[in-house]
């Protein structure tokens, strides 16, 4: 007990991070995808858009130069998952950025401002959550051609609407603080009070908020890459890997297995890290009160 | 409790301006705006366009077409198709019980499961159950619902051969209930693995969070036995954030049921809302768009008056 009394805030978040195995194992299984999806151009052995008919369809193990195998085109499955790793990591991180900024200064403005702007501001919330977001994401993707850019921030404009409550929460109960009052006295300004003094206060629940957010984001990417409005062949993404896999699917299951258990890893990594970072740095957040 | 009803509909009429608000910024957002289908027709020449163009009433100044654009939608009057020229609210209705039906069963099925887990773990909390329940529910929650149903299709449709692939009927057995059932099967297991996950989590804290109040410990105090705590006492008041979340859970189910329907072949409205998308019939996907939307405000007005029917703190207070 006095040890964790004498433990520094940071000493015990880590504590508490680590008392988590699950987080562990989550936090692992990111890092690993993401130096896969860093180093993918080196670490792969074949270019992923390379065609070859006369080697299509190869079975997992069958050949050890194309160790998982080969698509209906005899692109190497192995390079392709983590090439394709590589785009649906890139749109979940932009889209999650997106996602947090917006949701953050919208949060913060409302709650630190309060009274009209923060009625009207939290209205838009309001109306925006009536909408199913892939009905809403389906509609603007289809208007506009589909790239990298334009899938991450369309999924980033659909899905900040929880991370701005959540924000304004954390404002609502941070503003009446003495270092804000403090703050206030020395004469700063709304904008410094919002940005230097509230921000940083509230960055807990945004980084716990953050995670999870991506993990939804890789997600929505291959939702929407399935139903072809997402990332455009012949670049590859595990959502389009999963469609193409489709229509071989009773005979050649690996094509889809492989893909979609990518992005199930890749999900459940960023889930049970973001719920990790959740119980160590707010025990009030937690799931179980 | 009329009050309450009342102030509770007088909330939800900004939500539905707000609604219409984006429905119709993003009408004119689509490409060539509302008139795309007549520019993209090589035998419509400009002349014919402007003269559309002035009985549409895309003339007049923004503010007038939104008003125009917003009474119509109130009298039923949602537009026509691009192809076939039908009422875009009567293609939309045609779909809904489809979609009802897979919605209503995954989420039948999804509230009796994951009350019962949630449940049970928050009463045995931190045994091996509820460590593998909630450890369940974010796998569950992690898995991409087609990539879930494509699996389901190989194992049961493909490999056992127990279950059809996809469709409400078999052909000529349309209306037949127990070739319904059969079709439903599937469908209903993969939108409620989602649903279950979610209701299995919330039921769990709300349980947790009533087990912890002061009332309980004295029903126990009184000699209660846990059967009558749990049932008199804990169980109405874990019900309030429960009836929440039905309301909260609509835009999910509607989206999930758009994921599901897609994989299945199902003809429900999210199938529609795909086909709409690929023939680019503008009028039926913003229909469509309005309709989930008006469709999760209603919802969440009903979920708020049931929690003001069981809790009078609710209807009395703020």
């Amino acid at each position: 007990m006095t040890a964790a009394l004498e433990a520094s805030p940071a000493q015990r978040v880590m504590a508490r991070f680590a008392r988590h195995r699950l987080a562990l194992w989550g936090g692992l299984a990111v890092m690993l995808l993401c130096a896969a999806a860093l180093f993918a151009p080196i670490v792969a052995p074949h270019d992923p858009v390379a065609l070859d008919t006369s080697r299509r369809f190869l079975a997992p193990f069958q050949d050890w130069r194309f160790v998982l195998g080969t698509d209906e085109l005899g692109r190497d499955t192995l390079s392709r998952l983590l090439h394709g790793g590589r785009i649906s990591l890139t749109v979940g991180l932009v889209a999650m950025a997106t996602t947090i900024l917006t949701g953050a200064v919208i949060g913060i403005l409302a709650g630190y401002l309060g009274g009209i702007a923060d009625t009207l501001l939290m209205r838009f919330v309001d109306t925006m959550l009536c909408f199913p977001q892939v009905f809403l994401l389906l509609v603007v993707a289809a208007f506009i051609p589909p790239t990298l850019l334009s899938i991450s921030l369309i999924i980033g404009l659909t899905s900040w609407m929880e991370v701005a409550r959540i924000v304004r929460a954390e404002i609502l109960h941070l503003k009446e603080q003495d270092f804000v009052t403090a703050a206030r006295a020395l004469g700063a300004s709304p904008f410094r009070i919002m940005a230097v003094e509230l921000a940083p206060n509230a960055l807990a629940p945004i980084l716990v908020a953050a995670t999870l957010k991506v993990a939804s984001a890789v997600l929505i990417e291959s939702y929407i890459s399935y139903l072809g409005y997402g990332v455009q062949p012949p670049l590859a993404s595990w959502g389009n890997m999963l469609t193409n896999a489709q229509g071989y699917f009773d005979t050649l299951p690996w094509l889809a297995i492989l893909p979609g258990a990518m992005i199930t890893i890749t999900v459940l990594g960023f889930n049970f890290l973001g719920d990790g970072l959740r119980d160590a740095l707010d025990p009030r957040l937690r799931m179980d009160p | 409790m009329i009050p309450y009803i009342l102030r509770r509909i007088a909330q939800a009429i900004p939500l539905l301006v707000g609604v219409s608000l984006i429905g119709f910024g993003l009408m004119h957002l689509a490409p060539g705006g509302p008139l795309a289908v007549y520019t993209l027709n090589p035998t419509i020449t400009a002349q014919d366009i402007e003269r559309i163009r002035i009985i549409f009433g895309l003339d007049q100044p923004i503010h007038v077409q939104y008003l125009k654009w917003a009474s119509g939608m109130f009298s039923g009057n949602w537009g026509y198709t691009f192809f076939g020229g039908r009422p875009v609210l009567d293609v939309i209705l045609e779909r809904l019980p489809a979609t009802l039906i897979l919605m209503g069963s995954a989420l039948s099925l999804a509230i009796v499961l994951g009350l019962s887990v949630g449940t049970l773990g928050a009463v045995r909390r931190y045994s091996v159950f509820d460590a593998l329940a909630t450890t369940g529910a974010v796998f569950a929650l992690s898995f991409p619902t087609f990539w879930f149903g494509l699996m389901a299709i190989y194992v049961f449709a493909v490999q056992l051969r127990w279950l059809p692939s996809g469709g409400m009927f078999e052909l000529g057995n349309e209306g037949d209930p127990l070739d319904l059932l059969r079709h439903l099967i599937l469908p209903t297991m993969v939108l409620a693995l989602v649903l279950t996950a979610q209701w299995s989590r919330y039921a769990r804290s709300a349980f947790l969070e009533v087990l912890g109040q002061d009332f309980l410990r004295t029903a126990r105090a009184k000699g209660l036995t846990q059967q009558q705590r749990l049932w008199r006492h804990a169980f109405p008041n874990a019900a309030k954030p429960l009836i929440a979340l039905l309301g909260i859970e609509l835009p999910l189910l509607f989206s999930g049921a758009l994921v599901t329907e897609t994989i299945f072949a199902w003809p429900g409205m999210g199938r529609l809302f795909v086909d709409a998308l690929t023939m680019k019939e503008y009028p039926i996907l913003m229909g469509m768009i309005m309709f989930t939307a008006i469709f999760v405000i209603v919802g969440n007005l009903l979920a708020d008056i049931a929690i003001a029917l069981i809790d009078p703190r609710v209807r009395m207070g703020a």
